[in-house]
C-alpha cells in the first residue's frame, strides 16, 4: 500500500507568546496523526528558536483588543484593559505571567520543551536566511533542532505538495 | 457501530476501527491490530506502553503522548520509533482504547 504521507509546513513569523503556540500545538497534533511536519521561522518568529529568547516570549496588553479584564481575573464582561493601564511598567510581565500560569495549569509545556517534543517527533526546523542576516544571528544562536538556515526559495522547494500554514 | 472479527473474536468497533469496549480486548487482538498498523512484532517495550495505557485510560480513552512519556519514562523519540507515525493514536488502537483527548 503506497499511500503518500500528508505534509504540513508552518511559517512562524511572530515572536509573541500567544503566537508561538499555534504552530507548536498544530504541529504536535499533525505529528500525532502521522503527518510530515516542517517549520520555517522568519522575522520575529526567530525568537521561538533562539536559545536566549524562546523561554522569554511575552504578551502585551497594549493594543490587544481581545485581551479583556476578565482574563486578569476581574469580572467585567467585555471591558477591555485600557491602553493607559497597559503602558504601566510591569503590565506586559503581568499579562505574560498570567498566560504562562494558565498554560501550565492545562499541562501545556513551556515553548522550549514543546519545541523539543516536536523535534523528537520528527519535525524539521529551518531558520530564514534573510532574517538571520538582518538580525546578525548565527546557527549557534539557535536550538539544536534547527537543521539549517535556508532561503525562502529553499523553503518553497522543500515544501512541494505540503499544506502551508502562515502564522 | 459495527462489529468485526479479529483473531477469532467478534468485537464492536467504531468507524475508524477502534474497539468500543476495552473489556473485549485480548493480547491476540493487539497483535493483529499492530500488524495492520505496520508493526510486525510487539516487543516487551511495546507491551510496556500498551499495558501502561490500559491501566491509565480514562473513560476508555487512552492517555496522550505526553502523558505516556511522563508516565512510562519512554522518550518521545523512542515512542515515535516504537509506533511510527502517530504513536499515541496507534497505541490506543492496539490497546483497544479510544483515541486520546487533548492537545498535548
Amino acid at each position: 500500500m503506497a499511500e503518500e504521507t500528508r505534509k504540513m509546513a508552518f511559517i512562524c513569523s511572530k515572536g509573541t507568546l500567544d503566537m508561538a503556540y499555534p504552530a507548536l500545538v498544530m504541529g504536535w497534533a499533525a505529528l500525532g496523526n502521522g503527518i510530515d511536519v516542517t517549520i520555517f521561522f522568519t522575522f520575529w518568529g526567530m525568537d521561538i528558536i533562539r536559545k536566549s529568547r524562546q523561554d522569554h516570549l511575552e504578551i502585551a496588553p497594549v493594543g490587544n483588543t481581545s485581551m479583556k479584564m476578565s482574563m486578569m481575573g476581574i469580572h467585567a464582561d467585555n471591558a477591555g484593559i485600557p491602553n493607559a493601564i497597559g503602558v504601566l511598567p510591569g503590565m506586559t510581565a503581568l499579562a505574560t505571567k498570567l498566560m504562562k500560569d494558565k498554560m501550565q495549569a492545562l499541562g501545556v509545556p513551556p515553548v522550549s520543551e514543546y519545541l523539543q517534543m516536536l523535534v523528537d517527533g520528527g519535525a524539521k526546523l529551518y531558520a530564514c536566511k534573510l532574517s538571520v542576516d538582518m538580525m546578525g544571528l548565527k546557527k549557534e544562536d539557535f536550538v539544536d533542532g534547527v537543521i539549517d538556515i535556508v532561503t525562502a526559495a529553499d523553503f518553497i522547494d522543500m515544501t512541494e505538495g505540503a499544506q502551508i500554514i502562515f502564522i | 457501530m459495527t462489529t468485526r472479527m479479529i483473531s477469532g473474536k467478534t468485537v464492536q468497533v467504531n468507524e475508524e476501527g477502534f474497539l468500543l469496549s476495552p473489556d473485549e480486548w485480548t493480547k491476540e487482538i493487539a497483535i493483529e491490530i499492530a500488524k495492520e498498523e505496520g508493526i510486525p512484532e510487539l516487543t516487551p517495550a511495546h507491551w510496556k506502553v500498551i499495558e501502561w495505557c490500559r491501566q491509565n485510560a480514562t473513560n476508555g480513552r487512552s492517555p496522550t503522548l505526553r502523558q505516556i512519556t511522563a508516565g512510562t519514562g519512554i522518550s518521545t523519540k523512542e515512542m515515535f520509533a516504537l509506533f511510527p507515525k502517530g504513536p499515541a493514536k496507534k497505541v490506543a488502537h492496539i490497546a483497544g482504547l479510544g483515541k486520546p483527548e487533548g492537545c498535548v
